[in-house]
């Protein structure tokens, strides 16, 4: 009983980070059509320079951490933008070319992290509380399991808001059914696509930073190895749903956990045939729109 | 009276690739109703909306005399051009009241207008509207356009695949419409052209055939059959005329 | 035949012959090749430019001719290179037979991912074909029973291998081992490209609806393509086994797939011409750029320059980022356009076909 309330727990926190990253990729899928493959890189600038800026202050204690998840956001939410804006823009409508530039970017960016901080691992530390346990039925919970859940859940529930509350919440959830409609309005969509890229991109940037405390380390390759987890999420759940990649993130990460455990490190190989079970019977994904 | 409100030069569209509007020229007078008509599937709807900049478009496009073939969709809006597009193309997730307030570009916008016409939406404004009707959709497509004070509107195929009592009713808006914005409107239905439209632009293999009042159109016979492959009388049945 | 379909063939030959004599000849090319054509050293460059050219060729299939957008390239030429050593080191098959074996179980992989990753098109294919590939790295770098040898990677068992084909005073027989797999490649992918299917396949790509109305099937077309497509990745495979004399994780990894298609958007997408000239250029690039890295002169740079310029994936990455905004038909769009002959259909033409989304857009929403 233990283990599987252990393996519930580390499930939902990786389902957690599962979902920053695939949240934002769901939604810039969703409403531009492009597959954003430098989404691992604001990831991990988030948490190269969260943890920076914690070191600066002091990592164990909590004003350090908080100052850490607000750079990683904000860091994300920059690049992002800057990303929409530089590269994205001028090739609007091109979608593979969009796609092609953003995987130029997540190469390019990869190995300047490497550059700058190294290929090795570098290992982190955060409040004490973090690193300690607390007892949920007869199982040692880490805690920051349930910190980064807690964060998923703020952020889901901040992005729901966000979009069934505000104008351009509504611009985007018109835009991610029909992008051209929305013009055909008056609605300069452009800004929409900015604005998706700015929160994907934060979300992400504030994953890399819980993703650093929950893995204990910040490495170049951070991102990329979510992200590939974060494009089955987003497939499962189906592409440009929210509901779904929520759904999909935790679904995806308990199977990998259970497999892990109970079926010799299997893990990776149940999800890539869960994708392959998803795709034989509803190609949309579980949430997505059926094909017409 | 003052010149056409749109005026329309060569214009040629395609979409990836593949010419869908060829050389196509008219113009738009700046009250009541022109109707575009022709075959199914000659570019009526390509040419609406390459006017709005939704497919890429070559010619000179002049609205009350100032270009707007360079501007992107959503400026050619702004500019006070009202689309209502076919197949109504209502945001389905989206509530009645949020395709309503999405459409809204003016600080004051003319909701009482539209209560009064589409008194059905008013009851129905927190409904999904991919739960409506067809007719339902369609009203909150035209209302989309009504909200706003335009200087055209470009309605095309507005009373498709709907039951002749509410074809009646969109006939009616478009009429109380009209009043106060010139309209561009693509239509099957003759019946509906005879009430409404003043003048008519005939398009045939990309481009304008023929350009007369309606009225005079549609009394020849010969004419009508030759250009529009339909007898005028046999109106009601749009459906044998594909 | 067209006159200038005699002249590229006279091109062609010509060049081949040219590139089959060089190992016999003692041309330098200061700042290219590391030495005299005649040496080890410069005929293996110039072999790995052949094995990434054939990859190339193959990616290029599947994306110019078939309009899919893999991610998951590596992943057959993985199974190539991983499939053949593991042949060799736990049977006594000779060499010959060996490759037979791992080409027919790339084939039948190929198969099984691209009948299941077809089912969907644009993205999310490109997603699904990437999370194959990712399975397959992981299962390369679990190493299970030893098979695969984990990260250290596996190296080539060289007992059932001819000596002719072992060793580096042997390396000018692998040259031209691996020129042989090139043409072969190239004549494969040509055959695709003129076959009744591959017209299919490129129809499909333009306009499946239209297809489909014509009672042809593009799912079996497209099918054929990323099978043959899978094939030709693991006859590269093989070919880097033997030149490298073993394999690393990277060869399945997703990194590969995107230096792949690197290559064919730097060459020009649609272009087999373009491939071959794409893959060769990377992979001299690639070399030249690693070893400017090491160099004094980078070295001596300040830090804001000096780190970005020793890394060579960084200069890559934004020479394709610069490539894609700047250069869309890549070098063959260049060089078309600077020849000033027509362009029959150029690289952004063929992207906007390996987008479903473009495709939809295309036509009216369906009553």
């Amino acid at each position: 009983m233990s283990t599987f309330v252990l393996l519930l727990a580390t499930g939902l926190g990786l389902g957690a980070l599962y979902f920053l990253v695939a949240s934002g990729l769901s939604l810039i899928y969703g409403l531009m059509h492009v597959l954003n493959f430098a989404h691992g890189s604001f990831l991990t600038l988030g948490a190269f320079l969260g943890w920076a800026v914690a070191q600066r202050m002091d990592p164990s204690s909590w004003t350090g951490f908080v100052a850490s998840v607000l750079v990683g956001a904000l860091v994300g939410a920059l690049v992002a933008t800057l990303t929409e804006l530089l590269l994205i823009r001028p090739l609007y409508d091109r979608h593979i070319e969009q796609v092609l530039v953003t995987v130029g970017l997540s190469l390019a960016t990869v190995a300047l992290f490497e550059g700058i901080w190294g290929t090795d691992a570098d290992f982190i530390r955060g409040p004490a509380w973090l690193d300690e346990t607390t007892g949920v039925l007869g199982a040692r919970i880490p805690n920051d399991r349930f910190l980064i859940i807690a964060v998923a859940v703020l952020v889901l529930v901040a992005i729901v808001v966000f979009l069934r509350r505000t104008r351009y919440g509504m611009i985007i959830r018109a835009g991610v059914e029909n992008r051209a409609m929305v013009t055909a309005l008056g609605i300069d969509v452009r800004r929409a696509f900015t604005l998706v890229f700015a929160i994907g991109g934060a979300a992400a940037g504030l994953g890399g930073v819980l993703a650093s405390h929950y893995f204990g380390y910040v490495s170049p390759t951070l991102g990329g190895s979510l992200l590939i987890f974060a494009f089955i999420v987003t497939v499962i759940g189906g592409l440009g749903s929210l509901t779904g990649a929520a759904v999909a993130s935790v679904l995806v990460a308990l199977l990998q956990q259970f497999a892990n455990y109970y079926a010799g490190g299997t893990g990776d190989f149940v999800i890539v045939l869960a994708l392959a079970v998803v795709l034989l019977v509803r190609p949309a994904g579980i949430l997505g729109k059926v094909a017409a | 009276m003052s010149g056409p409100i749109l005026s329309v030069q060569h214009l040629s569209a395609s979409v990836a690739g593949q010419q869908v509007v060829e050389d196509v020229s008219f113009t738009v007078p700046a009250t009541g109703i022109t109707a575009v008509l022709g075959r199914n599937g000659v570019g009526k709807t390509s040419t609406l909306k390459a006017v709005m900049g939704l497919y890429q478009r070559r010619g000179e496009i002049t609205l009350a005399g100032e270009r707007i073939d360079g501007l992107p969709t959503h400026r050619v809006v702004q500019r006070g051009v009202g689309y209502v597009p076919e197949d109504r193309e209502v945001f389905s997730r989206l509530t009645v009241a949020e395709n309503l307030r999405l459409a809204e570009r003016q600080p004051e916008p003319r909701r009482e207008l539209v209560e009064r016409l589409f008194p059905d939406l008013v009851a129905r404004r927190d409904q999904m509207a991919g739960t409506l009707s067809g007719g339902q959709q369609q009203m909150v497509a035209l209302a989309r356009a009504l909200l706003n004070d335009n200087r055209l509107l470009l309605v095309d195929e507005p009373t498709k695949g709907l039951a002749p009592l509410i074809v009646d009713q969109v006939a009616d808006a478009l009429e109380a419409a009209s009043e106060t914005v010139p309209i561009l409107l693509v239509e099957q239905n003759l019946d509906v052209v005879r009430r409404l439209a003043g003048d008519a632009v005939v398009i045939a293999g990309g481009r304008v055939v023929h350009a007369a009042p309606a009225a005079a159109l549609l009394a020849d016979e010969a004419l009508t059959q030759r250009l529009l492959g339909v007898h005028a009388e046999t109106h009601d049945d749009k459906g044998a005329a594909r | 035949m067209r006159r200038s379909s005699w002249t590229s063939l006279g091109l062609g030959v010509a060049v081949v012959t040219l590139l089959a004599v060089l190992p016999l000849l003692a041309i330098q090319v200061p700042g290219v090749l590391p030495g005299p054509t005649y040496t080890p050293g410069a005929l293996q460059l110039l072999a790995l430019c052949m094995v990434y050219a054939t990859l190339a060729l193959s990616y290029n299939m599947l994306l110019g001719t078939g309009g899919m957008l893999s991610f998951g390239h590596a992943l057959y030429f993985g199974g190539g290179a991983y499939g053949l050593g593991i042949v060799l080191e736990r049977t006594d098959l000779s060499l010959w037979p060996a490759v037979a074996l791992t080409l027919l179980g790339a084939l039948a992989v190929a198969l099984v991912t691209g009948a299941v990753s077809l089912r969907v098109s644009g993205i999310p294919f490109a997603m699904v074909t990437l999370a194959f590939a990712q399975a397959g790295s992981v299962l390369v770098r679990r190493n299970p029973d030893g098979l695969t040898g984990g990260d250290e990677g596996l190296s080539l068992d060289t007992e059932h291998v001819p000596a002719a084909l072992v060793g580096v005073v042997h390396t000018r027989n692998l040259y031209w081992l691996a020129l042989a797999v090139v043409v072969i490649a190239y004549l494969a992918v040509l055959w695709v490209d003129r076959s009744r299917v591959g017209h299919v396949a490129a129809a499909s790509r333009e306009n499946e609806l239209r297809v489909r109305s014509l009672g042809l099937q593009p799912y079996t077309a497209k099918l054929f393509v990323f099978v043959v497509g899978g094939a030709v990745a693991s006859l590269a495979g093989v070919l880097y086994l033997l030149l490298q004399s073993g394999t690393v994780p990277r060869s399945v990894g997703a990194d590969l797939t995107v230096t792949v298609l690197v290559m064919v958007v730097l060459g020009g997408v649609g272009s087999r011409w373009g491939a071959i000239v794409g893959g060769v250029i990377y992979t001299l690039l690639n070399q030249r750029l690693t070893l400017l890295a090491g160099s004094d002169a980078i070295e001596s740079l300040p830090t804001v320059l000096h780190v970005p310029l020793s890394e060579p994936m960084f200069i890559l990455g934004a020479l394709f980022i610069a490539v894609v905004l700047f250069m869309p038909g890549g070098i063959a769009g260049a060089a078309r356009s600077g020849f000033g002959r027509g362009r029959s259909r150029s690289g952004a033409t063929v992207l906007e076909a390996a987008d479903d989304q473009g495709e939809q857009r295309v036509l009216e929403p369906q009553p």
